[in-house]
């Protein structure tokens, strides 16, 4: 059958909606604030803040809605909500 | 072995021999021997299951939703005002593409109050994609549950079955019944084998929303699904009758209808009361014969029209009211013989456990011989002035 | 605890509000949890955001049936993966409407026989998907679409209903209130719940942006203050017992009244003193009853 029988899915298949599209205002990483406390990839509701190799936080712009709690929770002022320019 | 016992205790053997791993139910009069017996057959190690003893019927069908998603065959029982609480989880489990299977010990519907039989609560449940297979006897009943199981796994299918008999006339009476063996029932009946389950080694989503631009398709899908048992139904009763001579191939039976003037159409016990009226009118030499309707979903439509063709009319006996519309099988009759000349009347009869006699059923033919029909069936005087 | 794990178990690409509290507790949720779990959700806001077909947000298995009866299904996994012998950990997942009201019965029958799931109950006090109207969760004077606030009315009538004792007292092993606003807080009360035996209740406080009137990114803010001010108390209760509670020093509750839109009214056009006082005393109670108030030294 074509569709998923009983309407199912299989895990993944939400990364095709890059909700990136509903940002407004963007934020913007200052690394050498950074404590690499890893507060602003936990508290992400859209789980798109990944990490570097040193440590530092990686945005994936593809999802993040730009809801600006990673920038107001952040303990080191670390990340500046910028005014997306589309 | 021929055993003679209550139809809820060979319902309930037969149950067990399908190897249920999960059961949930909630009692309800007249389905509460069937639960029972079951419950006792669990805690006497007789069967291997899983009993939960839910806190409504809405919750027993819920938890055999939940379990039967995560991979295990699950059983419950119900009737009327029970099966009315479950409404919103049996669009569900035939939605999601869920193979349970459940007793339905037909019974009225409140209001008024009745616990006696008639087969408004299933029939009521038509549109929900669920099988539905009615018994005329003990026998039948037991037997039913086997194939159901076997219809609704295949996974050309993947939908629910009711397996429906009638309250009281068959569930609280003694008659023979054959019971096969544990051995011949695992020979027809495999162990269930889920389409996809719930299972942290190969995750899946279950029961996601659907937009309208996906909607219609899954509402298709199980429609072509409920379809497809018109052909799987008649295979498995076929395979249960090579193995144990009981032939459940066809989805309709007839009997004595080769010549008939006027046919009988019926389903559940009360066809056992007209094949003894036929006889007799046969004897008179009335050319009476009767259709019996083992599957109303998915709805045998070529089957009735091909059985019905040569006769001279047609008498529905409906244990069930549309109300402010016409009994559910003379609607659906009436859709199969569209474009023939056959006129289809319809009897409202045996309604909250009203008596049906021989003589009542005469009395049908006659006011089919005489063109009245579309009415309620022995009404008393009072409510006619 | 692997934040990377999480993302893939509870995944970007979902339609929830920026700055919500529903997605970050799913996340923490499946971070303490872990793959080998099996999550049943009822009809919401998480549900709806997270699985509109053919997406899905969920790397575990999932279930969605109905509003009401997501114990009642979990009761039936449960069951099943006893039959055959599986270890998976099973979740139920519902916000206050379906846990409060309409999933009531399904709860408290599932409580009371005792199957080994865990409950989680994301608390944004009224009920969102629909558009935001009261629920038994609703706190005391908070405007909503079917308790606005008007001319003769100060919103919602009632205070919350207390559900984790009434969870506990059906002889739940674990018993525990949190805040999506303390993360590490809320996954160790996960974890717990998931390894003890028997039917466990966590009722987690998600602030809702779009429902109680507030700026997305205020989300764990808010959620702290209703912390700080004793509005909101976390706590753990075994067999009944509490056994933990977070302590604070408690702020007025205007700091956390003030910044929402569903409390609004008590502040325009100008502070309503008496009503403010009964909230007050609500914290007060709180206060007294779970013993929260951290004393400073002179």
């Amino acid at each position: 059958m074509a569709i998923g029988t009983g309407c199912t899915a299989r895990p993944g298949k939400s990364r095709n909606n890059k909700t990136g599209s509903w940002r407004v205002f963007r934020p913007e990483f200052i690394n050498e604030k950074c404590t690499s406390c890893g507060m602003c990839r936990i508290i992400c509701p859209e789980g798109c803040i990944g990490e570097n190799e040193e440590g530092l936080p990686v945005p994936d712009y593809d999802y993040c809605k730009g809801c600006g709690l990673c920038a107001e929770e952040c303990p080191s002022e670390a990340i500046e909500m910028k005014k997306e320019e589309k | 072995m021929l055993e003679i016992t209550e139809g809820s205790l060979a319902v309930a053997e037969a149950v067990g021999k399908c190897r249920p791993q999960v059961i949930a139910a909630y009692p309800i009069t007249p389905q509460t021997h069937i639960v029972e017996a079951l419950a006792e057959m669990v805690a006497n190690c007789e069967i291997d299951a899983e009993y939960i003893t839910v806190e409504s019927e809405f919750s027993a069908l819920s938890a055999c939703l939940g379990a039967s998603a995560a991979g295990s065959r699950v059983y419950s029982a119900t009737t009327s005002q029970g099966l009315a609480l479950m409404f919103e989880v049996c669009f569900n489990c035939a939605g999601m593409r869920l193979p349970v299977v459940m007793s339905i010990v037909n019974r009225a519907m409140g209001a008024p109050l009745s616990i006696w039989n008639d087969q408004q609560d299933s029939v009521s449940l038509r549109d929900s994609g669920w099988l539905q297979l009615y018994a005329e006897d003990n026998q039948e009943a037991t037997d039913l549950h086997y194939l159901a199981y076997k219809v609704s796994e295949d996974h050309r299918i993947l939908l629910p079955s009711f397996v429906c008999f009638d309250g009281f006339i068959l569930s609280h009476t003694y008659e023979p019944v054959d019971t096969i063996s544990q051995e011949q029932a695992d020979s027809y009946l495999p162990p269930f084998k889920p389409f996809q389950r719930l299972d942290a080694a190969d995750p899946i989503s279950f029961g996601l929303f659907a937009a309208p631009d996906y909607y219609t398709e899954f509402r298709y899908e199980i429609d072509q699904a409920a379809k497809r048992a018109l052909s799987v139904i008649p295979k498995a009763g076929k395979e249960f009758a090579e193995l144990f001579g009981r032939d459940y191939s066809g989805l309709v039976e007839g009997y004595r209808l080769e010549d008939a003037d006027c046919a009988l159409v019926a389903m559940g016990s009360i066809c056992g009361t007209v094949k003894d009226a036929i006889d007799e009118m046969r004897d008179a030499g009335k050319k009476v014969g009767l259709l019996k309707i083992r599957t109303f979903r998915p709805f045998p439509s070529d089957e009735v029209k091909k059985a019905l063709s040569g006769v001279g009319r047609v008498a529905v006996l409906d244990k069930n009211i549309s109300l402010g519309s016409k009994g559910a099988m003379a609607l659906e009759v009436r859709d199969a013989l569209y474009g023939s000349q056959i006129p289809v009347y319809d009897y409202i009869i045996a309604l909250g456990g009203r008596d049906v006699r021989k003589k009542d059923i005469a009395r049908v033919v006659s006011l089919a011989e005489e063109g009245k029909g579309d009415l309620f069936y022995g009404l008393r005087e009072e409510v006619l002035q | 605890m692997n934040d990377e794990a999480a993302c893939v178990l509870f995944d970007s690409g979902h339609r929830a509000c920026g700055g919500c509290a529903a997605a970050m507790a799913a996340r923490l949720i499946l971070d303490a949890a872990g793959k080998d779990t099996i999550v049943v959700s009822s009809t919401g806001c998480m549900e709806v955001f997270s699985t509109p077909y053919p997406e899905t947000a969920w790397g575990v298995p999932w279930i969605h049936s109905l509003f009401e009866n997501n114990s009642a299904v979990a009761s039936g996994v449960v069951a099943s993966l006893k039959k055959q012998g599986r270890k998976e950990k099973v979740i139920a997942l519902g916000g206050d409407g379906a846990t409060f009201d309409i999933g009531m019965l399904c709860l408290s029958g599932a409580f009371e026989r005792g199957h080994d799931f865990t409950y989680i109950c994301y608390d944004n006090e009224a009920y969102m998907n629909t558009g935001i109207q009261r629920s038994g969760a609703t706190p005391y004077d908070a405007s909503t679409t079917t308790s606005p606030a008007g001319s003769c009315s100060f919103g919602n009538s009632r205070p919350k209903k207390d559900l984790p004792m009434i969870l506990a007292a059906h002889g739940a092993p674990y018993v525990a209130t949190a805040s999506i606003a303390y993360p590490p807080d809320f996954k160790k009360k996960v974890e717990k719940a998931v390894n003890t035996p028997g039917p466990c209740y966590i009722q987690v406080h998600a602030p809702c942006c779009t429902g109680w009137g507030f700026e997305g990114e205020k989300t764990v803010a808010i959620g702290k203050l209703a912390i700080e001010t004793g509005l909101w108390v976390n706590y753990e209760m075994e067999n009944g017992v509490v056994t933990k509670v977070k302590k604070v020093v408690r702020k007025p509750v205007d700091d956390y009244l003030v910044g929402q839109k569903r409390f609004r009214h008590l502040f325009k056009p100008k502070r309503n003193d008496a009503e403010i006082a009964k909230i007050q005393a609500l914290a007060d109670r709180n206060a007294v009853k779970f013993g929260i108030d951290i004393t400073l030294k002179k």
